[in-house]
């Protein structure tokens, strides 16, 4: 390629993403308009951490392409895993560029092409990524209206867009498209300065609901996710398990004759990797029960029923989050208190999809289509596992089945890169859900004790809060409490775990432990003070962002006020996760004699700042309560030491159809305020809903979840 | 052990040589000759329902099933609901409502609606919840699928009236 065949505006080499040359770079994505944006330059929300910033790359994030056939492609390593951001950073890209949305192609979690990105959780893609996305269109815009105001020859102030054509104001004769204006060009351009967004009067397509642009796609079966990769020659392959986690593998116990006496059977064997392959998953499937193999299994510490304990004795010293004003003050303005411990065991993510892998290693290059949230996080992975280059592994998006924090950890897909790496062949890898059970990095099992008080006049007058091993993530609270502090402890990052087994972030991790906490403690507060539970709240909180989302709850709900218990199963909580406030209200029905529970009808009111997608965020709020209903009414992950009880689905129940209540959904309309999250902010107080919900039916108060009906009996007393 | 196993597949008469024992959505998805992939894998014991196909109309969990089950019989995937490129009501509802994210249940949840539908072609909400209650989403996408299912119910008494 020619130099003068290009032509490069602003771009600095250190932007340019490493394993990509410039050169590259600009050969493989052809002619056109592209803009590459740093998410360095846009604002970080408070939460993340210094340590979680020191991470973030200052190369691009992102870059967007206007391509001479008309189409803007963004190219991000964000993925699509359900919650719908395909259809929403597509709408961001369209708006600031003025043109139609059905011509934006979204390319993600391609390591190859897309710039790095360190993973989707967090409910970051709309509130971090979106910004700097709808930055980046914008300045693509900018530079097409500054080539247009040349070929036409007119001010760039004279200028309108619509649909990615270019036109006088006031002459619409005279015009010219994207289409035109890249034609035969090479733009290559980094943003430096902010361009001007347009203001919410002036949106056309965010803010208004969009249908998902990929239901095509799956309700047609076309779709196609990482286990649906066929190449030719690719063997399907089975590994050999532990019975329980920390078991070892005795080697020289490994008995492989009867399964190599199968027709094609190929054993693959490295260290404590024990695998078979065939070009047949059935045949496979059968084979790997005919492998023979002893474990040493450690003696078993914990189970389900005494990890509470065994976290207690083994919590490290607390680290104080939050605090003001003095707890011995606080105690003596008390007229009545209040001290509970509140317990949360394991809970799976359970996607629909289990882990799935297919890799393939040719001429020096590893090629891995997995499911994954965090496709670079496992490039890395591979490159020191396998000792490759950077430049020879490459992982690739297509769709995800569920990833809920789950698939943030690739287990599956080292395997398959692996056995692809050792037998030279195409290898998928599709965990079996006894394997996914097994493999999963749970929610951990949590301890969160409360002390707290409330003066004559129902105030709140001092708050003493400990969370022992849920994490920080929503332990503060946001009360107006002048005596208060809160601490986490937890082992942290580098230290060694006191769970027999992994665990690892749960949609909105930490939250939904400390929200059921804090959430009950308010309900059993105002029912001793003998108020109303939203009275309460109000009486307590100054933060008029939550203030009014509550109201907003309230008047859906119709709300009105209870002494509980009530008799009639009037629940309500409100938190803050990912920059959004959600409150929600329930009406419950409690089986007296069976002690089940029926949850009728959710209100949830959600303060999300801008919406970017309104029928995008109403479906997460709905997937937030429903699948809210499973940690809150029935999942448990039962086990004995490292030996998970859990095998399959008939082991571990999920909400199911009979079980879904009436939602409803109100969006506060915040157009002027910045987007934030809404993949996980539902979620975090389904737990404390229902068990305050509970109480007013029937006067029983949960303290751990799953709040199951033996449980429920149990408080009943 | 292997031998000629005659089914007709998406409407097309089709024979493989198949072990018997194989089991039909390992068939399905992986057979070379198929490769009919919208089909998923999700539990593998028939609890989930993401591997729900129609066998001569009637919904089954095709991880349950082994070839000979199906010889001579007639088997509809995900990929064969669509006639023409015109989607079934019962895809083009799931489409109209957003009654789907990840859209890994998808396939199974449409095929166990339209085998519901096949049988009771005028339910109630209740009538299909008890319908679909062993298919799993994990993404909670159930209040839209009923709604699309009670919508498709509707678009499919109007087509039939049509016919008429």
């Amino acid at each position: 390629m020619k130099t003068d065949e290009y032509q490069i505006l602003d771009i600095d080499q250190r932007h340019i993403p490493s394993t990509i040359s410039r050169r590259s770079f600009l050969r493989r994505f052809g002619g056109g308009v592209i803009i590459a944006v740093a998410l360095g330059d846009f604002i970080i929300p408070e939460e993340l951490s210094a340590t979680s910033l020191a991470e973030m790359p200052d190369d691009w994030n992102a870059y967007l392409r206007v391509g001479q056939d008309g189409r803007v492609t963004c190219f991000t390593g964000k993925i699509e895993m359900g919650q719908g951001v395909n259809t929403s950073l597509a709408q961001m890209m369209a708006e600031e560029l003025d043109v139609a949305l059905d011509k934006v192609d979204m390319v993600m979690g391609d390591t190859d092409l897309c710039p790095y990105d360190r993973g989707t959780w967090g409910s970051l893609t709309t509130r971090v990524f979106g910004p700097a996305l709808r930055n980046a269109a914008a300045e693509a815009r900018a530079v097409l209206v500054e080539m247009a105001s040349e070929q036409l020859g007119v001010p760039t102030d004279q200028l309108i867009v619509t649909d990615g054509i270019v036109y006088v104001k006031g002459n619409t004769a005279r015009k010219v498209s994207y289409v035109e204006l890249t034609e035969g060009k090479k733009i290559l351009r980094s943003l430096r300065d902010k361009p001007t967004l347009k203001s919410p009067s002036e949106f056309k397509i965010i803010g208004k609901p969009v249908k998902r642009r990929d239901a095509n796609l799956k309700v047609t079966g076309a779709a196609k996710y990482a286990g649906d990769v066929r190449l030719p020659g690719m063997m399907y392959a089975r590994i050999l398990r532990p019975p329980a986690h920390g078991a070892s593998l005795s080697l020289k116990d490994v008995d492989t004759s009867d399964a190599e006496r199968i027709d094609g059977i190929e054993v693959v064997r490295d260290g404590d990797l024990v695998a078979l392959l065939h070009a047949s998953p059935g045949v496979v499937e059968r084979a790997i029960t005919k492998v023979k193999a002893s474990f040493d299994i450690p003696e078993t510490i914990v189970d389900d029923k005494t990890i509470f304990d065994y976290l207690l004795a083994n919590a490290p010293d607390g680290n104080a989050l939050d605090s003001g004003g003095s707890i011995a003050r606080g105690k003596e303005a008390a007229s009545l208190t209040a001290s509970a411990k509140y317990l949360d065991g394991y809970v799976a993510h359970a996607p629909m999809e289990p882990h799935t892998a297919t890799a393939v290693f040719e001429d020096g290059k590893m090629k891995v289509w997995a499911s994954t949230q965090n496709p670079f996080g496992l490039k890395s992975e591979i490159e020191r596992t396998l000792d490759l280059d950077p430049a020879n592994v490459q992982v690739l998006q297509i769709f995800i089945g569920g990833g809920f924090g789950g698939k943030s950890r690739n287990g599956q897909a080292v395997e398959a890169a692996r056995l692809a790496y050792l037998s030279g062949k195409p290898v998928q890898v599709m965990w079996t859900r006894k394997e996914e059970f097994f493999y999963d990095s749970f929610r951990p099992a949590a301890v969160v004790k409360v002390d707290s008080g409330v003066d004559d006049h129902g105030k709140i007058t001092y708050w003493d809060y400990g969370v022992y091993f849920a994490g920080s993530r929503g332990a503060a609270h946001f009360y107006d409490i002048p005596n208060h502090v809160t601490r986490s402890y937890n082992s942290g990052r580098g230290r060694p775990s006191v769970h027999p087994f992994a665990t690892g972030a749960w949609r909105a991790p930490a939250n939904n432990t400390n929200c059921f906490a804090r959430e009950s403690q308010i309900n059993i507060m105002a029912a001793k003070a003998g108020m109303d539970p939203l009275e309460f709240r109000l009486k307590n909180l100054k933060d008029e962002r939550m203030i009014r989302t509550l109201k907003a709850c309230a008047d859906r709900f119709g709300w009105t006020p209870i002494k509980s218990p009530s008799g009639k199963g009037y629940g309500i909580a409100c938190g803050v996760d990912a920059g959004s406030y959600v409150a929600e209200m329930a009406e419950v029905d409690v089986n007296r004699k069976t002690g089940e529970v029926k949850v009728k009808r959710v209100v949830c009111a959600q303060d999300m700042g801008l919406v970017i997608n309104p029928r995008g965020a109403t479906l997460q709020v709905e997937g937030c309560i429903t699948m809210g209903l499973g940690y809150a009414l029935s999942e448990d992950v039962q086990f004995t030491g490292g030996d998970i009880h859990v095998h399959n689905f008939n082991d571990y129940t999920i909400p199911r159809f009979s079980w879904v209540p009436k939602i409803e959904t109100v969006l506060l309309d915040l157009p002027n305020e910045p987007a934030q999250g809404g993949g996980e902010p539902a979620i975090i107080i389904v737990g404390a809903l229902i068990a305050n919900a509970i109480y007013d039916a029937c006067g029983a108060r949960l303290f751990q979840m799953p709040m199951t009906p033996e449980r429920v009996l149990a408080a009943m007393g | 052990m292997v031998r000629p196993i005659r089914f007709t597949l998406n409407g097309k008469p089709v024979e493989f040589n198949l072990d018997p024992e194989e089991t039909i959505l390992w068939v399905i998805r992986s057979n070379p000759e198929t490769n009919l992939t919208g089909t998923k894998y999700g539990c593998g014991l028939g609890y989930c329902g993401s591997c729900t196909i129609l066998l001569d109309n009637e919904p089954v969990r095709s991880c349950m099933m082994v070839a000979e089950d199906i010889e001579g019989k007639t088997i509809t995937t995900i990929e064969g609901l669509a006639r023409e490129g015109k989607l079934h009501p019962v895809q083009k509802a799931f489409v109209e409502k957003d009654a789907l994210q990840c859209g890994y249940c998808t396939p199974g949840m449409i095929m166990q609606a339209v085998g519901f539908l096949n049988r009771n072609p005028n339910p109630s909400r209740q009538e299909i919840i008890d319908g679909m209650e062993e298919n799993l989403c994990r993404c909670g996408a159930h209040v839209r699928i009923i709604e699309a299912i009670e919508m498709a119910a509707k678009e499919m008494k109007t087509e039939v009236h049509y016919e008429d």
